[in-house]
């Protein structure tokens, strides 16, 4: 089931991704299906943020679209052209056009380098000789908001915090002047007070740069305000996608319910203190979606997460407390939930009860 | 939940929050240098903390701000070129030995009361197990350094406590790279509890982990501390956290103490401008969206700190008087709470003072 994408609004299609899989072996004949069927798009001037646990997929995703990893089955197209990463040339022009900015700013710059090094090969090899490079990289520096960019230039890595060393990061995937961005965690090697400075500066360059970007996190919080659209994935699947908004305030999903229960939430003060005082959760505390708080006991749930994803049937059974026969047997589909939005479950009239579900095509009435 | 450690606390839950007393544990005027060749760099200067029985206080603050080192400071876990230059450290155990300052403690002393008395569970749980080393190993290891038992006894006891922390018993034969990160935390906990220890130190213990698997483990350290009964210090830089875990926060920059208060205190009414600017640096997941802004500028460097108040190079608030301030907690104006204190004259929950 596809549904139109809210991210569609904000700009042209720059790169889609369809029934996009990958399978790694694992040797003895056993594989690991580390991306199952993935499909979205990307649209300039547009965030995507793709959400889950690690082990999940998420940066299979980003490899795969980075031309890193051959995907075992579906298609890549940039800008409606197959992508091609088949040759050197090819992967460089692919590269000029796509750039990842990784999540550890502490190894993915060289130590032994200086900072006018990082910038001035990306530089020279995407925007080619013609180019004045002193200038471009100045320009880089200060895109990234490094004032007085002459200060910089001569610093190793070392000498950088935390949050300019990210700068550099993505002042060097600026460097190829790329359509698309995939951030892989970008902020969440970072301080607090630091994170939301390097989102409001991503924000800024998508809409400056007119960036198709794909933000990659386990934080759900930052995706709500930050991205356009969601997508969460579980066990190589996206199990739910639509507008940020809706996602996180009204999840469908009982993954994507359980990923916002467990978020901390500032608002509630000594609520994990209080869930163990006799009496239980406090009241006026009412559960979003349509599922309640997960009852079972800590140790009980701990077990049941250890126990990782189904191997047949919705891989999110085996954690799922609404999950019946039929989820152990058969793997749902995206099912549409509204106009802007899809979740692969087949309890959605018991999980997303509270949301207003637009009637099925074909449906009398 | 079966609890086979012995003498569940009978401490009230909850602690009501004023200092009594005698605090299990008193930081008093606490600074720790780190020798280098260009100067010493001040990465706690002159703090005062004290954590009571059963408490939860949490010490938040960003990377380099001098949280670990605090910590590892008073419990003399520091080695050269950290250097410890000025303070006390009280413990006032609660079970019979006569409270003594932990920096003035011989060798022998300080092995009593480590592990059985004050326990840690590391930052980073990949690193502080032994790659090559079975879990039961390492969990009898620890035993058998702190507690004089029989062979069979120590792996009972190294069995029950995989229990406690809900991790069946046959992971014991285990390496720890077959552990998932979750896991891995809980044996760290496990560990730190073999003593059945009155403080429990958590120095980040989950922030490496995903969102789920946090939640779990934080539940799981406030159900075994209900249990068992003992207090912790919880360092963090996720202030949203300890909002909801600590009864008491601590904020601390560039080494020092810029606010205390409880958790309800430093929510609703935060009085530092760092504190405040902290608040609004976490996206939330509820209530309305709002624009947010984070903290503009980055610490200073402590090697070199600027004069005054250490926030001021980044703070709205700043005036020029803040480069003269002597840094001292006092009351927040206007505070119910004597005990909710501010490192800034200038700047109160409303906004400015004068």
């Amino acid at each position: 089931m596809t549904v139109a994408s809210v991210a569609a609004d904000c700009g042209p299609l720059a790169m889609e991704a369809t029934g996009l899989s990958k399978d790694f072996r694992l040797g003895r004949g056993a594989t690991l299906h580390a991306v199952r069927d993935v499909s979205f798009g990307l649209y300039r001037g547009a965030v995507v943020a793709l959400v889950g646990e690690s082990g999940s997929g998420k940066s299979t995703v980003a490899r795969l679209l980075a031309g890193q990893e051959r995907p075992s089955a579906g298609t890549i197209t940039l800008d409606g052209q197959p992508a091609d990463v088949g040759s050197r040339g090819a992967f460089r022009r692919y590269k000029s056009e796509v750039q990842l900015v990784f999540q550890d700013p502490f190894s993915s710059l060289n130590p032994v380098h200086t900072v006018s090094y990082h910038l001035e090969r990306p530089v020279r090899l995407h925007q080619g000789s013609t180019v004045n490079v002193k200038s471009q990289v100045t320009a880089l520096l200060e895109q990234v908001r490094l004032t007085p960019a002459v200060q910089f230039l001569p610093k190793y890595p070392h000498e950088l915090s935390g949050g300019q060393r990210q700068r550099v990061s993505f002042a060097r995937a600026l460097a190829a002047k790329p359509a698309v961005l995939l951030a892989d965690e970008p902020v969440s090697m970072l301080d607090v007070s630091i994170r939301l400075e390097m989102l409001n500066l991503l924000d800024d360059l998508r809409k400056r740069l007119a960036l198709a970007l794909l933000y990659i996190t386990h934080d759900i919080a930052s995706a709500r305000y930050f991205a356009d659209e969601v997508l969460v994935m579980y066990a190589g699947e996206i199990v739910e996608r639509g507008p940020a908004e809706d996602v996180t305030q009204q999840p469908a999903h009982p993954y994507t319910q359980l990923l916002v229960a467990s978020a901390p939430d500032p608002d509630n003060l000594g609520s994990l203190l209080r869930s163990f005082a006799p009496g239980g959760r406090p009241p006026g505390d009412p559960p979003r979606g349509g599922l309640a708080q997960p009852p079972t006991p800590p140790a009980a749930r701990a077990h049941a997460a250890a126990s990782g994803p189904a191997t047949t049937g919705c891989p999110f059974s085996t954690r799922c407390p609404l999950a019946e026969d039929r989820c152990r047997q058969e793997n749902p589909p995206l099912q549409r939930v509204t106009d802007l939005r899809t979740a692969a479950c087949w309890r959605l009239d018991v999980a997303a009860s509270g949301i207003a579900r637009t009637r099925q095509t074909g449906d009398p009435a | 939940m079966s609890t086979p450690m012995s003498t569940p606390s009978s401490e009230p839950a909850l602690q009501e929050h004023t200092a009594p007393a005698s605090p299990l544990l008193e930081i008093k005027d606490l600074s720790v240098a780190y020798r280098t060749a260009s100067g010493d760099v001040k990465a706690v200067e002159r703090v005062n903390l004290s954590l009571n029985v059963g408490e939860v206080v949490g010490l938040a603050g960003e990377s380099g701000s001098g949280k670990s080192t605090l910590a590892y400071g008073a419990c003399r876990l520091l080695r050269p070129p950290a250097v410890i230059t000025s303070g006390s450290v009280r413990y006032s155990g609660r079970r019979g030995a006569a409270p003594a300052d932990i920096l003035q403690m011989r060798q022998d002393q300080l092995h009593k009361i480590r592990w059985r008395d004050i326990a840690i569970v590391f930052q980073s749980a990949m690193n502080a197990l032994n790659p090559v080393l079975r879990v039961r190993d390492q969990l009898v290891d620890a035993i058998h350094a702190h507690l004089k038992l029989s062979r069979d006894e120590a792996n009972e006891k190294a069995a029950s406590l995989l229990d406690l922390v809900g991790i069946p018993r046959q992971r014991l034969r285990s390496y720890p790279h077959e552990l998932s990160g979750g896991m891995r935390q809980r044996v760290m906990i496990a560990m730190a509890l073999a003593a059945d220890p009155e403080i429990v130190l958590m120095d980040e213990p989950t922030t490496a982990l995903d969102v789920v698997v946090q939640r779990d483990i934080l539940a799981q350290i406030v159900e075994l501390k209900q249990a068992l009964g003992f207090a912790i210090l919880f360092i963090t830089h996720d202030l949203s956290l300890l909002l909801e875990l600590a009864d008491r926060i601590a904020v601390m920059y560039a080494g020092q103490l810029l606010e205390v208060g409880t958790a309800e205190e430093i929510q609703r009414e935060a009085s530092h401008p760092y504190t405040k600017g902290l608040l609004n640096s976490f996206p939330s997941l509820r209530g309305p969206r709002r624009e947010l802004t984070g903290i503009p500028g980055s610490p200073p460097d402590l090697r070199d700190p600027p004069p005054g108040c250490p926030f001021m190079p980044r703070c709205g608030f700043a005036r020029p008087a803040c480069a003269e301030v002597e840094m001292t907690l006092a009351p927040v104006t206007g505070s119910a709470d004597p005990w909710h204190v501010t490192a800034c004259p200038f700047v109160g929950p409303e906004g400015m003072r004068a």
